[in-house]
């Protein structure tokens, strides 16, 4: 599990354009850059929004990587109930606090 | 000079990016609380806002999580979002690092704080701003309290902080107003968004108003979480905002919530001469 390198990949695509330009012209160039499992990999390139929610990356720094996928809001809501459905709670971060299930 | 005003008030970008699809009455009222507290800053003939907010991963990151940290730069940028989006158009804010300086020289006797002299706003500065300093006239100080990234910042040592700035604004010859944003329960970005707990939040902003101290103080992060979602952790922004106007107490010019806003909009005055 490396959620921190999960969390900073998508950090910088966020504040950085010449990494968001990178990670679009050959993904697997950048993601060699960070520490991460098959499972995350798979996760990222896929995208499964669902999946990165509940690995632990927090909604602050997912929804926008969620919109940069082509994701509107409602779909970007329903996947990370879908991820829960499909995956399970939570497993690491802020919402795994509880239980990781929120108030669904 | 001193404290010219102090008060807190909501930051959901929804509020711009949103706005018109909420109850027309009730974004008017929201609208005219704001302009109350606009006018309110300027009457008090602020020289610089002090902005105490919760910043979302636009500045900083858990390689180097600040617990507190003040702006020293020598002007801001925002917002950091799109701006297409959030509907501010970005611009550029004034500052005073000479100001910044004075401050962050005073509160670190008894506060860590970081400083960092570039800084570009999000939703959690920007949105305020747009109500309360819509020509960006007034100098802006940032302060950040990390309330996203765990461990967060403890109430504790939000109430110091709160100490520490009133101690440092009161020792300059600027007059200062003070605001604190965000801070009512929501679960912002997460299947739980839109959800709103506001017996809870009239709860939180009657102990804000009236200084409780011990009250604010014994608020249990796990509890806080079930009960008002993640995004209430950014109550720390108005109990800074409560130790540093603890001798006043303060008035509520709105509490509303506002489920297209995803939160329960408040708007307070805590302390004015």
């Amino acid at each position: 599990m490396s959620l921190y390198y999960v969390q900073k990949l998508l950090y910088h695509l966020n504040r950085d354009p010449a990494q968001k330009q990178r990670f679009d012209d050959n993904k697997d160039i950048v993601l060699a850059e960070y520490s991460l499992t098959e499972e995350e990999l798979h996760a990222l390139k896929k995208p499964d929004i669902g999946l990165l929610y509940v690995l632990g990356v927090n909604g602050q720094i997912l929804m926008h990587y969620a919109t940069m996928n082509g994701y509107d809001w409602p779909q970007y809501i329903q996947s990370m109930r879908d991820g829960v459905t499909e995956h399970g709670p939570v497993r690491e971060g802020l919402y795994a606090m509880i239980d990781g299930k929120g108030a669904l | 000079m001193s404290l010219v005003y102090a008060g807190t008030c909501c930051h959901s970008p929804a509020i711009t990016s949103r706005g018109e699809m909420a109850d027309p009455i009730v974004r008017a009222q929201l609208l005219a609380a704001f302009e109350r507290q606009r006018q309110a800053i300027e009457d008090a003939e602020a020289d610089a806002i002090i902005m105490v907010s919760s910043e979302h991963f636009a500045n900083f990151f858990m390689d180097n999580m600040p617990t507190f940290s003040i702006g020293m730069a020598d002007e801001y940028e925002g917002p950091i979002e799109d701006p297409n989006w959030l509907k501010i158009p970005r611009t550029t804010i004034p500052a005073n690092p000479d100001l910044s300086l004075r401050i962050i020289k005073d509160v670190i006797q008894t506060v860590d704080v970081c400083f960092s002299q570039e800084w570009k706003f999000d939703h959690g500065m920007a949105v305020p701003l747009h109500f309360l300093t819509p020509n960006y006239e007034t100098a802006i100080i940032p302060v950040n309290i990390n309330c996203q990234a765990l461990p967060i910042s403890p109430l504790q040592r939000c109430w110091e902080l709160g100490k520490a700035l009133r101690k440092a604004i009161d020792a300059a010859p600027e007059r200062i107003a003070l605001i604190g944003t965000g801070g009512t329960s929501h679960w912002p970005c997460t299947p739980d968004s839109g959800k709103i707990n506001n017996e809870w939040d009239r709860e939180l902003i009657d102990h804000l108003i009236n200084k409780r101290k011990d009250a604010l103080l014994a608020y249990c992060d796990e509890k806080v979480y079930q009960d008002a979602g993640p995004g209430a952790f950014e109550m720390r922004t108005s109990v800074c905002i409560a130790a540093a106007s603890e001798e006043q107490s303060g008035e509520v010019w709105f509490c509303e919530p506002i489920p297209i806003y995803a939160t329960t909009c408040c708007i307070t005055t805590l302390f004015q001469l």
